[in-house]
């Protein structure tokens, strides 16, 4: 348990391994810990940016997707009020068009019961004329009984 | 070896030592009268051996954990050596105000070599001593802070450094003021004031070395004793006293790096 050399000795050392740690040892590592940091602080940055990207892209979305819904309602909307309308057009036309048809049904109609009229009076007016000769047992003559004919004639 | 206890003690706490005797010219000391009469001028190869051995063990395992050091994921050995720096460095940070490059991995090398130095303590008493008889080494000690050439080898380090940074920082006058005119502000007491500062700074580096030497050389020969017990009984006090270690250890290599660091930061701080 003397004091001797060994002290100097132990000085040196210690010196020359302070040395070595500050030169060697030191530098690297921390520079090492301190790049990780920072490449650590730039991964929660980049994070925390990309969390801030995807809220404002599904903002983006859910307000693109709104429109688009809006949108497409009032398209249909509008497809709906077009075939209404469309449907109502034709039936206006459908039935103006039927009403025509009828009308010019109902017009043939009456023209051929008139002409058919027309015939059957003459042809009872002639029958009458045959009767009444056939009574008389001479000739009508049409022309002077043609008045009286023609009122037969009327009259039925 | 050794026939009593007393002398199994004494011929533990021996170190090996390496002087110039007289008669035989630079030997080996047989015994403790030789290593006596060999005076200043002989050293102590175990403890200065074992001090080297641990401190470029230190300075190989850090080296490599720098040498492969990553910014990715790191390995087992860099999380220790970057733990240790971590430790070390908010250490500095809250003790030492001021900026020197120094400080920190000189603190990180007491802390990690002292504690390496301390740890050769949980090794049982008797291996290598044992070992080294067998070699015809008669003897060997291999704690090198149970040895106060260990400590003090240290400490003197450190008060050069005090030295070097009081004056560096105040310039010798300030530093001369520094000594002379605290903590009494007047003429007359400046030699009250020398004493008083002379010896606060002269304690500084004794309390360090006798802090720890004292630590670990009573807890050596406390090893010491429990060795001397039969040895079915030996482990029923060996096995507490090494637990206790865990403590013990690591502590006095944190108390000596603080103290250093907090002497080195009064070193710096200019009251002027």
């Amino acid at each position: 348990m003397n004091i001797n050399l060994t002290l100097f000795g132990q000085t040196i050392a210690f010196a020359i391994f302070v040395w070595f740690c500050m030169k060697y040892v030191w530098p690297p590592l921390t520079q090492a810990m301190q790049e990780r940091q920072k490449k650590i602080a730039e991964g929660l940055d980049a994070a925390g940016r990309a969390q801030q990207d995807l809220k404002l892209a599904q903002e983006k979305v859910s307000n693109t997707l709104r429109e688009s819904r809006e949108q497409a309602t009032q398209i249909i909307e509008q497809a709906n009020k077009q075939a209404n309308a469309i449907i109502e057009d034709a039936k206006q036309q459908a039935q103006s068009e039927g009403e025509r048809l009828i009308a010019g049904a109902k017009a043939e109609i009456e023209q051929e019961v008139n002409r058919a009229r027309e015939e059957l009076r003459k042809q009872v007016a002639a029958l009458a004329i045959l009767g009444a000769e056939k009574i008389l047992e001479s000739k009508v003559d049409t022309k002077a009984h043609n008045k009286l004919v023609e009122k037969l004639a009327s009259q039925l | 070896m050794a026939n009593t206890p007393v002398e199994y003690i004494q011929h533990h706490l021996q170190n090996l030592v390496l002087g110039s005797l007289p008669e035989r010219g630079w030997t080996i000391a047989k015994t403790a009268e030789e290593a006596r009469e060999m005076g200043f001028w002989s050293i102590h190869l175990d403890t200065l051996g074992w001090s080297i051995a641990m401190g470029v063990l230190f300075l190989w395992l850090f080296r490599k954990a720098a040498l492969s050091a990553t910014t990715k994921v790191p390995g087992p050995l860099q999380n220790i050596a970057e733990m240790c720096i971590e430790f070390v460095e908010g250490m500095v940070r809250d003790t030492f105000h001021g900026r020197n490059p120094l400080i920190a991995p000189l603190a990180l090398t007491i802390f990690v070599w002292v504690f390496l130095m301390n740890s050769l303590k949980w090794i049982p008493v008797d291996f290598i001593p044992g070992l080294a008889h067998l070699f015809g080494v008669p003897y060997f000690k291999i704690v090198p802070t149970a040895d106060p050439n260990g400590t003090f080898g240290i400490s003197i380090g450190v008060f050069l450094l005090i030295i070097y940074y009081s004056i560096k920082v105040k310039g010798i006058g300030g530093f001369a003021k520094e000594l002379s005119l605290t903590p009494f502000n007047h003429w007359a007491l400046i030699p009250f004031n020398l004493f008083l500062e002379i010896l606060g700074l002269l304690t500084k580096p004794l309390t360090l070395a006798l802090r720890l030497f004292g630590n670990m050389y009573a807890g050596e020969v406390v090893f010491i004793l429990i060795a001397l017990l039969p040895f079915w009984a030996q482990w029923t006090l060996n096995l507490p006293w090494a637990i206790f270690h865990i403590l013990v250890i690591p502590l006095q290599a944190f108390i000596f790096m603080v103290l250093t660091i907090v002497y080195l930061s009064a070193a710096h701080e200019d009251h002027h």
